[in-house]
């Protein structure tokens, strides 16, 4: 038996030869792929290369609040203003989503069964019921608003109408740059007074009113220097002019009815990753501290959330890259976002869709591998230290 | 190892190996023809779920060239976008689905455009109480229009031209645009002038809203299938050109019976009677025949589907035949 074998008996080779087998099976099948793919392409005469990004891209966007979009512009343009739309809608849901997610998650364990039942019935419903679906809903409820003319006013500076929130826009007067700088300067001083009142207490047991010390150098003092400066801040209020509103800023119903989908979609699952969290630390540690004499507010800040917080971070890191991919359904509304612009129309009106799709999807794998590189790092820095 | 190689010189054949596409519909059975996922007048599902229109005819009178039956279609809706990667994958046999004629699809995408069944042009509806009598009065309005279209591109054009602005609102098909218009989301929709009547034709009271008068392009939708596959092509541009001269021969599906036993040489050859065009195409000989017989000629099919008795009420226009002031135009038939 063991002759037949021959050299397969031998296990080192055994597993060199079946590793070769596999790398070269699938070093076949891309060849074999992308061979076909040119193949075919060819055949079929469709032109290929990357020339066509430097062409003029004929169409426009008009959701492009950080870059100004002509129709002359570039197809390299368009894609710019995608991945600036798909980063805002990205960025402000996982920030809402954190916040709701959080919010709901300790809700949820509250003692109270209403209150408790009630976010039980959101978490069920919103991570149940398919993504697509919900901002379809809150796209078709938002441009059931009234109409443009008879657009709500809210405060008497807020119109809001099926065309979006229109509020005034701030406009910055000479002056205000020192109002500006004031702020930074307080963030600074905020952030070194509480290095220092740290420090203080770990040596002398002392303690310093951080925070509102804090909020007293942010907002106070470039308070009083605006009103020094002669207030130098006027407003921009929208007018009704002809179809629309001009000036002022304004929020699409489209990013609104995204931002609202993705967030509140993604909070019912950090919830659920919160109420996880807080929940795998062990009910002795809270007894403990209780007997130690410690305030309800501190247990949860000092002793329970930095524990829970090990356990937390990883799923959410997947929740934030979840909710950045699913921002690519915005097309469902007509979101101009990554997918929608450039891997959509600009893929349409120049038919060169292996070009696009592959910017995309290197786009969005950048993307995703920045947020996995900055939570990995604050995941390593919130992890057990041993002494 | 062997067997391995084999199994991949198969599959590598099955990829690469392309049979004419007219053997391969008639190996299938029956025509997948890409239309619009719902236009009224020209692919639309009618009251009993058939699928009706001028392109749906387009789709049908293809069908019968190959196989003598009108029946042998599968419809397969296609949006703006997903309608050239369909047909470039082989998902269709051909698109009969409103598609501007232009260079660029022409050429570059790699497609063979092979008659015109219908000459559009880009028109803009709006509501009529916005009094608006003119587009060159649009400055500041919202625009719903279609991504991926010849549409988008014209938009863009006439209104950096005329040096107004606009706000585009980008949908995905016609009933999106239905939709955000209807809820004042959008002042304007532009779309081709005769997807525009098909829209208001759609609405519950037609009369609150107006097609302004400008047509801003040239808009020429015809069929189209794979470039390199002439012989296919020609199937199907014979199959559109029958209908036309059908028209001018004045042989409907009603009199074509009798037309069989006419004087006239080129109604002969048409029908089958002389000549041998239909094994030219490595079709049956009475393929015009039959087209004629259970489609109708191209008159036949317009005035069912979109001419001024249909709630379209299109005119015939531009595509009257080039002796009645139109331009609709087919090569002879010898």
């Amino acid at each position: 038996m063991r002759s037949n074998l021959g050299f397969f008996s031998d296990e080192k080779f055994r597993s060199i030869f079946f590793q070769t087998l596999v790398v070269g099976l699938f070093a076949l099948g891309l060849f074999f792929i992308i061979s076909t793919t040119s193949y075919n392409l060819e055949k079929r005469n469709i032109a290929t290369g990357w020339s066509f990004l430097q062409n003029p891209a004929g169409f426009d966007i008009s959701f492009s609040p950080f870059l100004e979009f002509k129709s002359t512009d570039t197809h390299l343009k368009v894609y710019f203003v995608g991945v600036l739309n798909t980063l805002l809608v990205s960025i402000t849901g996982c920030i809402a989503a954190t916040i709701l997610g959080f919010i709901l998650g300790i809700v949820r364990l509250s003692s109270n069964w209403l209150l408790s039942r009630l976010v039980y019935i959101y978490v069920e419903f919103s991570r149940n019921v398919p993504l697509l679906l919900q901002i379809i809903l809150w796209y078709s409820i938002l441009i059931q608003l009234p109409r443009v003319k008879q657009s709500l006013q809210v405060l008497d500076v807020f119109y809001i109408s099926n065309r979006g929130l229109y509020s005034p826009r701030p406009i910055f007067e000479s002056g205000f740059s020192y109002v500006l700088i004031a702020i930074v300067l307080a963030f600074i001083s905020s952030f070194l007074i509480n290095r220092w009142a740290k420090k203080r207490q770990d040596k002398t047991g002392q303690q310093f009113p951080v925070f509102s010390s804090s909020i007293g150098l942010i907002f106070v003092v470039p308070l009083i220097l605006f009103f020094i400066l002669g207030s130098p801040l006027s407003f921009e209020h929208p007018e009704l002019k002809g179809f629309n509103f001009k000036g002022g800023l304004v929020i699409r119903p489209e990013f609104i009815a995204m931002f609202l989908a993705l967030s509140i979609y993604t909070a019912a699952f950090i919830s659920e990753i919160v109420r996880a969290g807080i929940m795998s630390v062990s009910k002795g540690q809270r007894e403990a501290s209780a007997a130690i004499g410690l305030k309800q507010t501190w247990i949860m800040r000092l002793i329970i959330i930095p524990q829970a917080l090990r356990v937390i971070v990883p799923p959410l890191t997947s929740q934030y890259l979840n909710l950045t991919k699913n921002s690519s359904l915005g097309i469902a509304v007509g979101y101009a976002d990554l997918v929608h612009g450039f891997g959509g129309i600009s893929l349409n009106q120049t038919g060169q869709a292996i070009e696009c799709m592959a910017i995309v999807m290197a786009t969005y794998l950048s993307i995703s591998l920045t947020i996995s590189f900055f939570m990995n790092i604050y995941n390593r820095s919130i992890q057990f230290k041993e002494k | 190892m062997k067997k391995l190689l084999s199994i991949f010189a198969v599959v590598a054949f099955a990829f690469s190996a392309h049979a004419g596409t007219l053997d391969d519909v008639k190996n299938r059975g029956f025509l997948k023809c890409g239309v619009t996922t719902g236009l009224a007048g020209f692919a639309a599902p009618d009251d009993s779920g058939e699928w009706a229109g001028l392109d749906a005819d387009m789709c049908r009178a293809v069908a019968v060239a190959v196989f003598g039956d009108r029946s042998k279609v599968e419809f397969i809706t296609t949006t703006g976008k997903s309608r050239f990667p369909t047909l470039a994958s082989g998902e269709v046999d051909m698109l009969a689905r409103n598609t501007t004629w232009t260079i660029s699809r022409d050429v570059n995408l790699g497609f063979e455009f092979v008659g015109v069944n219908f000459y559009d042009g880009q028109g803009f509806m709006v509501p009529s109480a916005l009094g608006v009598s003119s587009a060159t009065e649009l400055d500041g309005a919202t625009v719903c229009i279609q991504t991926g279209t010849t549409t988008e591109l014209n938009l863009a054009d006439f209104f950096r031209l005329n040096g107004i602005s606009y706000e585009a609102l980008p949908i995905e098909t016609n009933d999106e645009g239905k939709e955000n218009l209807f809820a004042g989301r959008c002042d304007v929709y532009t779309t081709d002038a005769s997807g525009l009547s098909s829209t208001r034709a759609a609405a519950s009271n037609p009369d609150k809203w107006v097609v302004l008068p400008e047509i801003i392009s040239k808009e020429p939708l015809g069929p189209l299938v794979r470039h390199g596959d002439h012989q296919w092509g020609d199937v199907v541009r014979w199959s559109l050109n029958a209908m036309i001269i059908a028209e001018e021969l004045g042989i409907t599906s009603e009199n074509v019976d009798a037309q069989m036993s006419s004087n006239v040489p080129e109604v002969l050859r048409l029908l089958g009677v002389e000549g041998n065009y239909g094994e030219m195409l490595e079709l049956s000989n009475d393929w015009a025949y039959q087209i004629i017989k259970q489609i109708g000629n191209y008159s036949e099919s317009y005035e069912a589907n979109v001419g001024p008795d249909t709630p379209l009420e299109i005119a015939r226009g531009l595509n009257a035949l080039w002796t009645q002031g139109g331009i609709l135009y087919a090569p002879p038939f010898r």
